[in-house]
């Protein structure tokens, strides 16, 4: 059976998966059943300085997609809502009953030194085994200076990463928010900050709909709505893209990564880290599924890796990595086409009418004796596999390899370059 | 065979009643219809569509309903089919949109066309909208015989191209048999009326009640003071088993018994036999016997000639009289109606084979059932007798049309039950509404 034992940034914990700093790890009294279902280790929900937060209602907005529940999930929640003095006695207490799982505590205070020397201190006296800055919450807190207001300045994370690291022994994670547009400004500020790890992505800025009847935006506030944080399996690519960048970055030097953003399986989790994540966190999942999510997402896990021979976690953590490259570099001569299968067709014509109006006009439509068939013209097929993604019957539209044996082309090499081209004149 | 017959009302609890004759397959609601939507893969040339009688855009009103456009949706159906939430209730959608459906090839569960045309077309009546106008009068007067699906979908889209159109029924209501023949637990409600009601709401239809041709009508006089005539009479008779003591009391006709079902108020005060014996392979025949047994019949056995393949009834109806507890028997057909005291005492039955070659043959061996009532359902056909004289052409035992629905005779056209063709409800407005097309064509517009 393979060994799920994660180690990142020196915190270590007996699986990868983590609960991210949100409503799941509010409190012990959440965390202990956490821990009980199995998860390897939570981020605390943020702490600020006291008094607390207070939030309002409704706090969440969703996008339900034909018919499934949260495919996107959205909050206008802030951090925690009850005193530092609450929180840290509950950590202290759920650390030392739980010493083999992971817990780190999400912070968040004003940008000021002596603000987070101080929470610093005292959150170092629970027996945590880490702290998570969070700069990536993208609305209340920002408008006070804080969040996603430090995340977005490069300079201002550098600058706190490296306070934190002055003022504590304790491994520092720094949470990006993914609302700029390079992530790799803020992720190589946290290294040159001196972060032991960085955890991505916080929540999208976001509208999830607008009520047409209140005209306002969801969720509604007493008939006004405010952007919220996007969450949930919508915003994977979007995070995976991310992890990746940083991954790849040489300036990030390998910082280790927690990912997160709609991780839901064990799947998921896997994609994370061939990409080079460290451990993962989830929040939507946990929220819409409870915390037994976890069951599968350990054996799966571990099934999986087993059949791929991987006995630990490093056997494939980073493995997509290099594969990870930029279009520039693509193989122009690598050619497919697609087939589609006579046996499985449906008849539901979505390949051919998607082909003939928005692409290649590749898909012939014919009708022998009432049977319905589709049938791809190779010369003008041009391998965008969009048929196979609309067709609803698994396995019935595949791409074949055409290449033929050409050698590996890029653009940079391409005879239609026009680089090229006036070089040949 | 014991003496006195067994037949009364009341045999069931009073709440038994509500709930035997409620909706047989209820509404969705919301979220199952959002759900069952998203399962449409919104075809390309649907094969759905082509499986309609009436051509509904399937993948279309049912995108609409996922987006919550229901008015769209409903208009969708109504615009082809102006029964559609008839046809939502009562259609075989297993042998026609959902059997052509991709899902029944990849998975057998198609998506289930017929609840979700039912839960467009409801709320859209829900809302009491009166979507359709009438265009400019054309000064035109149509007559249209007969107050059934034909003849409603025809006077409809008439109506809606601006021609005045007169409905002859003979009946003391409209609506044909969605109002005296089709299951009560397909039409809850009283759907049926309130159907007949939204489609004279476009106005320009007259509805004369209790008008027959060959009785206070004749053709002659229809096609000389109407523009045109559209004869959408249906069935007006039944076929008989051509057996001796077909006359005894007990020995009763299913669509009439249906006819009468469907017209009382209060199903407890219908008397209904203790044993059932029912004849034939159709729906009508499955409609009586789960209709008898859902009156609170204590056995009703439907016994067929052929075998389950040759049932006129579709799988899924056979499915529905086998859950509601009848006893289906192929194989066997009647020889003689056993009578005792003057009434039907039962149904000696001998069983069938097909010969070499393939033709149906006695085996010799019998059996006898017992039976308080024996129920006919083996056909309905052309009530010829009315139409008699008129010179209309009859071939094979149906009114000759061509492919636009025009009877022999100028300026009549027919359709429904009467004319060739499939007797389903959706087929009757198709053809209403064809022949309206062609009329309105012939008419010079
Ligand atoms: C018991 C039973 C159950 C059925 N169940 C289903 C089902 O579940 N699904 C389905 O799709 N189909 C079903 N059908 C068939 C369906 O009802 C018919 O195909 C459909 O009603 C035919 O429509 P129509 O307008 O041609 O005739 P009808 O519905 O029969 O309407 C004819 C109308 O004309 C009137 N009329 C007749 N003669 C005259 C005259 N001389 N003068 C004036 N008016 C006249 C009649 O009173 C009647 O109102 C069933 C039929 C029966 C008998
Ligand atoms: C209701 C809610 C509250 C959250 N609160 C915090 C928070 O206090 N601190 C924080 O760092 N992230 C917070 N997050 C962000 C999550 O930790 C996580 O980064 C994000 O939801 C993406 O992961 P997911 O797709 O698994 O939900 C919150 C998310 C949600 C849904
Ligand atoms: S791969 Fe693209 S171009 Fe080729 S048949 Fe499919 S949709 Fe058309």
């Amino acid at each position: 059976m393979a060994d799920l034992r994660c180690t990142i940034a020196g915190v270590k914990s007996p699986n990868p998966f983590w609960l991210a700093s949100a409503p799941p790890t509010d409190k012990a009294y959440n965390v202990v059943r956490a821990f009980r279902a199995g998860w390897g280790g939570v981020v605390w929900k943020t702490l600020g300085e006291d008094p607390p937060i207070v939030n309002v209602s409704s706090r969440y907005g969703a996008v339900h997609f034909r018919g499934h529940r949260m495919a996107g999930f959205n909050n206008i929640e802030l951090i925690t809502d009850r005193t530092l003095e609450v929180n840290l006695r509950e950590i202290t207490q759920v650390k030392r009953d739980w010493p083999d799982r992971a817990m780190v505590v999400s912070l968040m205070v004003p940008c000021e030194e002596a603000s987070w020397q101080a929470i610093l201190a005292r959150v170092e006296a629970t027996g945590a085994d880490g702290v998570e800055l969070n700069f990536g919450c993208p609305h209340g807190m920002s408008e006070r200076g804080m969040g996603s207001a430090v995340g977005q300045v490069p300079e201002y994370i550098e600058m706190v990463t490296r306070w934190c690291k002055q003022h504590t022994r304790m491994p520092v994670f720094v949470k990006l928010t993914p609302n700029v547009t390079n992530i790799l400004a803020p992720a190589r500020a946290a290294v040159a900050g001196g972060a032991d790890a960085v955890s991505l992505i916080n929540t999208i800025n976001s509208i999830t709909a607008v009520d047409l009847d209140r005209m306002a935006p969801e969720p509604v506030v007493n008939g006004k709505g405010a952007h919220g944080g996007y969450c949930g399996p919508a915003v994977k690519p979007i995070a995976l893209c991310m992890v990746a960048e940083i991954a790849r970055d040489p300036d990030c030097a390998g910082v280790p990564i927690s990912g997160i953003g709609g991780i839901e399986t064990w799947r998921d989790a896997a994609e994370f880290m061939a990409l080079g994540a460290g451990s993962v966190q989830v929040c939507t999942a946990a929220m819409h599924y409870g915390f037994k999510i976890v069951e599968d997402m350990n054996d799966g896990l571990a099934n999986w890796m087993d059949d791929k021979g991987y006995a630990t976690l490093d056997g494939f953590r980073g493995a997509a990595v290099g594969n990870y490259t930029d279009w520039g570099k693509l193989d122009m001569n690598y050619d497919i086409k697609a087939r589609i299968s006579d046996e499985l067709c449906i008849g539901c014509g979505l390949c051919h009418i998607a082909c003939e109006d928005t692409s290649h006009q590749a898909i012939r439509f014919t009708q022998d004796a009432g049977k319905r068939r589709f049938t791809v013209i190779d010369a003008d097929c041009v391998g965008c596999n969009l048929c196979m993604h609309v067709c609803p019957v698994e396995g019935c539209i595949t791409m074949e390899e055409v290449s033929e044996g050409r050698p590996y082309l890029t653009w940079a090499a391409h005879p239609k370059n026009p680089q090229n081209l006036k070089a040949a004149e | 065979m014991g003496e006195g017959a067994d037949i009364r009302g009341g045999r069931l609890p009073a709440a038994a009643y509500d709930e035997n004759f409620a909706d047989l397959q209820p509404p969705l609601a919301r979220q199952e219809a959002v759900v069952e939507a998203a399962r449409c893969y919104f075809c390309y040339d649907a094969p759905c569509v082509q499986a309609c009688p009436t051509g509904i855009d399937i993948p279309s009103f049912i995108r609409k309903i996922q987006t919550g456009n229901l008015k769209g949706s409903a208009l969708d159906i109504l615009e082809a089919n102006i029964m559609g939430g008839t046809c939502a209730r009562v259609c075989p959608t297993e042998v026609l949109c959902e059997e052509a459906c991709v899902r029944t090839v990849q998975e057998g569960k198609p998506v289930r066309i017929g609840r979700l045309q039912r839960y467009a077309t409801d709320a859209l009546f829900a809302t009491g909208i009166q979507p359709f106008s009438r265009a400019a009068s054309t000064g035109r007067r149509i007559a249209v015989v007969g107050a059934g699906p034909a003849g409603l979908a025809c006077a409809h889209a008439l109506a809606r191209r601006g021609h005045d159109v007169v409905v002859f029924e003979r009946r003391a209501k409209a609506g044909g048999l969605n109002e005296h023949g089709i299951a009560a637990y397909k039409m809850a409600n009283d759907f049926a009326a309130r159907e007949v009601a939204f489609i004279l709401g476009i106005g320009g239809i007259e509805l004369h009640l209790g008008q027959a041709l060959g009785r206070e009508l004749t053709l002659d006089a229809l096609r000389r003071d109407h523009d045109a005539v559209f004869l959408g009479v249906g069935l007006g008779t039944t076929n008989r088993l051509g057996l001796a003591g077909e006359e005894l009391e007990g020995v009763l006709d299913a669509v009439d018994f249906i006819e009468e079902l469907r017209q009382s108020p209060d199903k407890a005060t219908l008397p209904v036999g203790r044993h059932i014996v029912v004849i034939g392979g159709g729906n009508t025949a499955i409609d009586i016997a789960v209709q008898t047994k859902r009156l609170g019949a204590e056995t009703v056995t439907l016994v067929y000639r052929r075998g389950a393949g040759e049932m006129g009834a579709t799988g899924h109806e056979q499915e529905i009289a086998q859950l509601n507890g009848v006893l289906i028997r192929h194989w066997a057909r009647p020889v003689t109606l056993e009578a005792a005291g003057g009434r039907v005492a039962g149904v000696t039955f001998e069983h069938t084979r097909l010969d070499a070659g393939g033709r149906l043959e006695g085996t010799g061996e019998r059996f006898t059932l017992a039976a308080d009532q024996v129920f006919k359902a083996i056909g309905q056909k052309l009530l010829a007798d009315e139409l008699a004289g008129s010179g209309l052409a009859i071939e094979a035992g149906k009114l000759r049309v061509d492919d636009e629905l025009r009877t022999s005779l100028d300026g009549v056209w027919a359709g429904g039950d009467a004319v060739a063709g499939q007797d389903l409800t959706v087929a009757a407005v198709e053809d209403g509404k064809r022949a309206a097309r062609s009329i309105d064509r012939a008419l010079g517009n």
